[in-house]
């Protein structure tokens, strides 16, 4: 571990590799924090499967592969597939447990999110699976940093998609009926607006998003029925820090998340991903309660 | 005690004593019934009782597995030659050296349990609700990730448990006498705790910490105290599982925690939380209906649990018992008014004013 | 009459929003003091720095010449400093009688008393402070199933059951039937004679606190307006205005 440390000091260039690696992979994970934290902003529902829909999207870009269709094709074919199986989720299972006390809707995404992972397990089998997108690797600073050209394809796509949905949410009548019922759902009721519907398109979205997020992540990294926790975990980090209003520090906190797993993952090891990330995850909720407790309030 | 009740409980007795007698090939299956139900009563002495939903108990389950792992070679052996080897140690031992190390493995596999519930507290115990349950989880997946990482302890292959000196017949029904005594021991204490002060404590916790606080409880201790108890339990399964199983391995055997990490919580949910047969009840039930359609599914059985879980949690949230007290509150104790007696109290159903500002 | 609690040039402000400038006040010990004030004047701010669910931005508080600015609500609560609240705490899911025995006062709570049952004298307790506040015959429903008012009386037997040097109550009266108030006055005041409990009322029934109070402090816009005896204040032009809306 060390050794591993020394040669950051030793190879400063490595230090831009990582860097860059993590940034790239960080504009995915944002798009995963911001469907967690629309879906709780508006409904106040932690969804715990949120991880697990991504796996599915990159899932349905593996079958891309396996059919010969280039997995670039398998985005917009995610992106509705999963907006219909997120309105189908909200309707059996979301809807009727927004009213509920907090643990019943974090207990029933996590019931969701075990089933999704064991049926992807039975389907797909438990080997790590990509999308292999057949782009090239370019190198820079005289072949010390490599960056495979997916990884900014896949940037580019998850920059303009996250701008699609941010503009949507501003200029469309729906999106500002979501941004309403997020503020006061009574109030957007008394004014005529259907919030049951909201609930279900914000939900479905949310669904669609980490779909074509997963497509992304097959593309560029790997994909495993049992990985979606970890994402899970991810987005909560992100927003525990960013915090739920705010998306340029969504962005920021994503980057950043990424970047950090790149080095930790360096230093400690691959084999460590889950661990890493958990250890950030604690890291930031004993900071948070410090934080907190300072205002003598509760983290909740 | 009612003749009722007190036939109920020798009924429980007896059948757990006779079982591995009865039908011997079900012993191990019977056995984890035992275990099911520890599970059940200490997820719920923080979860239903307290209110503190915690997704990641089964890391005590894990950690005194390891303990006791550790302590029973560590009577002959250098624990870190053995996992090295991979096997091709042998352990022998004599009869004294391996129960001599399987009771002291149970007891600091408690301990262990203890410290650890400690420490983890102190770090998650600021936390509320949903923050406390993902905090938990992810606790329990780490500990797997980590514990596959060290290998003093075996790393992702695991360690090969002393063998019980004795034809198999005896060594199941050891082990299942053992998950027996243990799980009417987690009962009995339960039982006597939750008469006690300590039971009206933690249920103020669950039903208004705020409160609780500024009434002047001394609600860190609470927190700390039930977590610790359920931890002691859980460890102490841990190693007698560990023994049963004869081989500690960190994903699937230790720290299961997609599976019977959240089996903990399902069963309790079943059964009705909050109360001391609900987890009992849950458990039974759940293992037995688990055990009987576990071969018809085919595959399906993880896919089918997970559906099982979602579908009770957003249909059938209080639970058998929560749904009988609903029914028939006066059979649980609780009074329930008939008629408004209209000289006491204000006699009317007032709607509350929204906090003012002022 | 020594000061039982002394609040000195407190203030809090939420974000720009100033709910507290400068407040200064004493509490008498013995005595029930009111505090009233029109909407949005910052009352239960004060209360609530008092009692330390937040801290506060400036100022200093003591209980019973000990700085209390910095302490736990916990802490507080176990010196005796106890409050209720403008909507009824209480805990739902258990009985009358039950939210009254863990109302016991934890300052004598010792970590060996943690697994002891509770002796038949805190029953016997329980049992009178419910008949006190008339919720004697209800007693052994959930908490949570009574009416507001009913909830009210029992938030209101808890904190006797506390033992608390001296009670700070949230408008306690509101939401109560008026042909109840007189009752509740009346037990208010017992529990000051009798139990010998300092009361500091906020209130917004004048009837009642005009009643109730030796001495009162009015609070607008954050700010001490006027305190003095109940007459004083009643007929203290600068109150009027400020209840009457004029700026």
């Amino acid at each position: 571990m060390l050794d591993n440390l020394l040669v950051l000091f030793q190879a400063p260039v490595l230090n831009i590799q990582l860097l860059l690696d993590g940034v790239l992979i960080g504009s995915i994970f944002a798009m995963a924090a911001y469907g967690l934290a629309l879906v709780w902003g508006v409904m106040n529902v932690k969804n715990l499967a949120q991880g697990d829909f991504v796996i599915m999207g990159g899932y349905v870009a593996y079958m891309f592969t396996t059919w010969d269709i280039h997995p670039i094709y398998a985005l917009p074919v995610a992106f509705i597939g999963m907006f219909a199986f997120g309105w189908l989720v909200y309707i059996t299972i979301i809807r009727r447990v927004i009213d509920k006390e907090l643990f019943t809707s974090l207990l029933a995404t996590f019931g969701l999110a075990i089933l999704l992972q064991q049926a992807l397990n039975l389907i797909f089998g438990s080997d790590v699976q990509t999308a292999d997108s057949g782009f090239d690797t370019r190198f820079l600073f005289g072949g010390m940093v490599s960056i495979a050209e997916i990884k900014f394809v896949a940037l580019v796509l998850a920059v303009s998609l996250s701008a699609c949905v941010v503009l949507f949410m501003k200029r469309s009548r729906m999106g500002q009926a979501i941004r309403a019922t997020a503020q006061d759902a009574r109030a957007a009721r008394v004014l005529g607006i259907n919030t049951d519907r909201v609930y279900a398109f914000t939900f479905a979205l949310n669904c669609a998003i980490c779909g074509a997020a997963g497509v992304l992540i097959a593309m560029i990294w790997v994909i495993q029925p049992y990985f979606g926790v970890v994402y899970s975990i991810r987005s909560f980090v992100i927003v525990t820090i960013a915090g739920l209003g705010n998306l340029a520090a969504v962005i920021v906190t994503a980057l950043g998340l990424g970047a950090a797993e790149q080095f930790s993952a360096f230093i400690f090891g691959a084999e460590f991903q889950v661990a890493s990330v958990v250890c950030m995850l604690i890291a930031v909720l004993i900071w948070r309660q410090i934080q907190q407790a300072r205002k003598r309030e509760v983290v909740e | 005690m009612k003749a009722s009740v007190v036939a109920l409980y020798a009924g429980i007795l007896i059948a757990g004593i006779v079982a591995p007698l009865v039908i011997p090939n079900y012993t191990f299956q019977v056995a984890v019934l035992w275990m099911m139900i520890l599970f059940a009563l200490t997820w719920d002495i923080a979860g239903g009782q307290m209110g503190y939903n915690s997704l990641g108990n089964i890391l005590f389950f894990g950690a005194g597995m390891y303990i006791s792992a550790v302590v029973q070679i560590s009577m002959g052996y250098d624990v870190s030659e053995y996992t090295a080897a991979f096997g091709a140690i042998k352990i022998d031992f004599t009869d004294t050296q391996y129960f001599t190390g399987l009771f002291l493995g149970v007891a600091a596999a408690a301990i262990g349990g203890v410290v650890c519930a400690l420490l983890l507290g102190l770090a998650v115990f600021g936390l509320r609700g949903p923050y406390f349950a993902i905090g938990t989880l992810g606790c329990a997946l780490a500990a797997a990730e980590l514990v596959a990482g060290w290998d003093y302890v075996g790393g992702g292959g695991g360690i090969s448990m002393p063998v019980f000196p004795g034809d198999p017949d005896v060594r199941s029904k050891f082990f299942y006498y053992m998950c027996f005594a243990l799980a009417i021991a987690t009962f009995a204490f339960l039982k006597w705790l939750y008469s006690t002060r300590f039971g009206l404590a933690i249920n103020a916790i669950r039903d208004n910490e705020n409160k609780a606080e500024a009434m002047g409880v001394h609600t860190k201790r609470y927190k700390m105290v039930a977590w610790s108890i359920a931890a002691f339990f859980l460890g102490m399964i841990g190693a007698v599982f560990g023994n049963m199983v004869g081989f500690v391995e960190p994903l699937e055997v230790a720290f299961p925690t997609i599976t019977f990490g959240i089996f903990m919580v399902a069963m309790a949910l079943l059964g009705g939380k909050g109360t001391l047969w609900g987890p009992v009840l849950g458990a039974t039930l759940f293992h037995v209906v688990k055990e009987v359609t576990w071969t018809y599914l085919l595959g399906w059985q993880w896919v089918a649990l997970g559906a099982i879980i979602v579908i009770n949690v957003v249909y059938f949230q209080q639970g058998i018992l929560g749904w009988a007290a609903d029914k028939w509150p006066e059979k649980f104790g609780v009074t329930v008014e008939r008629d408004e007696d209209p000289d006491e109290g204000d006699g009317q159903r007032q709607a509350q004013p929204r906090e003012a500002t002022s | 009459m020594s000061a039982l609690i002394d609040v000195r040039g407190v203030s809090k402000s939420f974000g720009g929003v100033v709910a507290n400038r400068d407040v200064s006040l004493s509490v008498p010990d013995g005595g029930i003091t009111g505090l009233i004030g029109p909407n949005g004047s910052g009352k239960t701010t004060l209360f609530n720095s008092i009692v330390g669910t937040h801290p506060v931005d400036d100022g200093s508080i003591a209980f019973m010449g000990q700085e209390i600015t910095t302490f736990s609500v916990q802490k507080i609560a176990r010196l005796g400093l106890l409050r209720t609240f403008q909507q009824t705490h209480i805990y739902g899911q258990m009985n009358c009688v039950q939210n009254m025995l863990i109302s016991i006062p934890h300052r004598r709570e010792r970590p060996a008393t943690m697994f002891t049952r509770f002796p038949a004298s805190v029953y016997g307790r329980a049992d009178e402070l419910l008949e006190f506040v008339g919720l004697y015959s209800k007693r052994k429903l959930l908490a949570g199933d009574l009416s507001f008012g009913q909830q009210k009386l029992l938030e209101f037997a808890m904190a006797l059951m506390n033992e608390p040097r001296v009670l700070l109550l949230d408008e306690p009266t509101a939401g109560i039937n008026p042909t109840l108030i007189n009752g509740l006055i009346d037990r208010l005041k017992r529990a000051n004679k009798e139990l010998g409990i300092t009361l500091f009322v906020i209130e917004h029934n004048m009837r009642v606190i005009m009643n109730l109070a030796d001495h009162i402090y009015c609070l607008a816009h954050g700010e001490l307006l006027a305190q003095g005896a109940p007459q004083d204040v009643q007929n203290n032009q600068l109150v009027i205005d400020a209840y009457l809306g004029a700026h």
